[in-house]
């Protein structure tokens, strides 16, 4: 076991801690985005795709930096393009019609129609 | 070490900062964006740096830089083509296929890597060898697994628990040989054998999602997405780069709290995930006959009335809703009980679509503004407030039987969909959901069932409402 395995470890273990504090405060409405985030940050394995390109000396070599480059790039691409467009489409208020207002107003006298009235087939 | 290398890892440290600023900021809708503006940041830093580093040590050939190039654009080219223009109701099947060249990847860079030092006279050093198998393991089986997924999500593979004789054993065996093989190759550097470790993993990959149904997808593919990042953090310790370990940590932990939480949601532990308890679907051939009881069901001017002459109405949206394609008229309908100043909300089951979060994403597509979206835990203590629960295309998750011992969704959280003043449900027969069971929620005498196709059923209902108002 050298000191370079045992740094590593504490690294992940660290980060593994780090990552269960940060995303356990995402909330659910954002899950699908927190994975697509996800996915680009996972695409960071386009570095190690990198460094087999730069030591690679035959065609094997070539054959497995082109497929692990061609797939972590999908990763950092797709995955930021596509948060990007979910994320665009949370809003706090509809964007089109502003006119809906969610409020307390009209409806309150005629709500005692609504209830037990006979609207049962 | 130089001072290069210094600002080298520098970099990373910064690059790995911005994953966690980025991830953090994604802790509300209003900061999100720019979290994920944050996080892409930290990779083209990433991405420079490692280009320093290559050129710096000026070794790489020009077919290196070819196969790079190509490699990236090719492959950015095609996230980019699918990011634009895959549908928001196919965001599963996009994420799977992310996870699944996320993991390709990882296990790529292991066997590269090993290739490498097996080709030299010693052969890896011991250590190098089991986070190198790890990696090796974990890529491929998310490789296979999750392209499995993705082809049952988008209807290529029956979504219906796929067995045939001998499955179990398949899977059973690929798990053995994988092991086996790993155990020798600690012992033994053997390029031949690593072969077999990876058509192992990847046959177990397949074996192991073929049996889960449709249903129990969101579970799967956070699972898969858990896969992905420790699969990626095991390629930070094969190529020593603490960026992607801290990465991959951060991915892995977030698989691991969605897996977690949807596992919950259906209540099913993960060690019976892990195991290969999946798929209730196959299981028991279901309560048979009705519980007994009147169903009642109503006409499109009837619910209307109910409607237009609430004060609060919830809506709950089940999966149902998303395969009839159903977001807009529903955002549609509730727009136009907004205008008669009814309190609209939408009741979220953790559950409701096919992976986490993804109701929210369509109905944020519908133009519902997310301060109407609530979690369930937000949701339950409002339903007795509420004048009518409107229930399109949910079923287990609406069922009270939940809420007692032995049934077969017994202690699966619910939305307390019984506690409204009344109930409306759309839904086009009286087929039971998922778990296979009868939903006594529909025999409730508060509940009223308007049967149809949701999309049909809700610009009926809008029609119905406009016309009364009118």
């Amino acid at each position: 076991m050298t000191t370079a395995l045992l740094t590593d470890i504490t690294i992940f273990v660290l980060a593994l801690l780090v990552g269960f504090e940060v995303i356990s405060k995402v909330p659910a409405t954002l899950h699908t985005p927190l994975m697509s985030a996800a996915n680009s940050i996972h695409g960071i394995i386009l570095v190690g795709a990198m460094l087999i390109a730069a030591t690679a000396n035959n065609a094997l070599g070539y054959v497995l930096a082109f497929v692990a480059a061609a797939f972590a790039a999908m990763n950092v691409v797709g995955g930021y393009v596509v948060t990007g467009r979910m994320l665009k489409m949370f809003r706090r208020r509809p964007a089109p019609a502003p006119a809906s207002e969610p409020g307390k107003a009209s409806a309150a006298g005629q709500t005692a129609a609504a209830n037990g009235s006979g609207s049962r087939a | 070490m130089s001072t290069f290398n210094w600002i080298i890892q520098l970099v990373y440290v910064a690059a790995a900062s911005c994953f966690v600023l980025g991830l953090h900021l994604m802790n509300t809708p209003a900061t999100a964006r720019r979290g994920n503006q944050l996080s892409t940041g930290g990779m083209v830093a990433a991405i420079a740096a490692t280009l320093a580093i290559i050129i710096h040590a000026g070794t790489i050939s020009a077919t290196g830089w070819i196969v790079m190039l190509a490699g990236g654009l090719l492959g950015g080219g095609a996230g980019l083509y699918a990011a634009r223009t895959v549908q928001m109701t196919a965001m599963p099947q996009l994420v799977s296929i992310f996870n699944a060249v996320g993991g390709g990847a990882a296990a790529l860079v292991a066997i590269h890597d090993y290739i490498n030092l097996a080709g030299r006279a010693a052969g890896p050093a011991e250590s190098i060898t089991i986070t190198t198998l790890l990696d090796v393991l974990i890529g491929a089986v998310t490789f296979s697994g999750s392209i499995i997924a993705a082809g049952k999500l988008q209807g290529l593979i029956s979504a219906a628990p796929v067995t045939f004789p001998g499955s179990r054993v398949i899977n059973m065996a690929a798990a053995a040989i994988a092991a086996a093989a790993s155990v020798y190759l600690i012992v033994t550097p053997s390029v031949p054998m690593l072969l077999v470790v990876i058509a192992a993993a990847l046959v177990f990959g397949v074996t192991m999602v073929l049996p889960i149904g449709g249903a129990d997808m969101p579970v799967v593919i956070s699972l898969l997405n858990a896969f992905t990042g420790t699969a990626v953090a095991m390629a930070g310790f094969v190529i020593g780069n603490w960026a992607l370990i801290i990465a991959g940590a951060l991915v892995g932990a977030s698989g691991g709290i969605l897996t977690k939480l949807m596992a919950d949601a259906m209540n099913r532990s993960l060690g019976n995930i892990m195991i290969g308890g999946f798929g209730t679907g196959d299981g028991g051939a279901a309560a048979a006959l009705g519980p007994g009881g009147d169903v009642r069901s109503i006409a499109a001017d009837d619910a209307a009335i109910q409607l237009a002459y609430a004060q609060k109405v919830i809506i709950v949206p089940g999966y149902g809703l998303a395969a009839a394609q159903a977001q807009h008229a529903v955002a549609e309908l509730a727009g136009v009980l907004e205008e008669r100043g009814i309190e609209v909300s939408y009741a979220i089951h953790p559950v409701a679509g096919r992976m986490p979060g993804h109701m929210n994403v369509l109905l944020a597509e519908a133009n519902v503004p997310y301060p109407l979206l609530k979690e369930m835990d937000e949701i339950n203590p409002e339903f007795p407030r509420a004048d009518v629960a409107l229930v399109i295309g949910a079923n287990d998750v609406t069922n009270p039987a939940a809420r007692r011992a032995g049934t077969a969704i017994s202690g699966m959280p619910i939305l307390d969909v019984d506690h409204a003043k009344s109930i409306i449900v759309i839904k086009r027969s009286m087929a039971s959901g998922y778990a296979g069971i009868d939903n006594e929620l529909y025999v409730n005498p508060k509940t009223s069932m308007f049967f149809g196709d949701a999309k049909t059923a809700l610009t009926e209902l809008t029609a119905a409402v406009k016309t009364l108002v009118a």
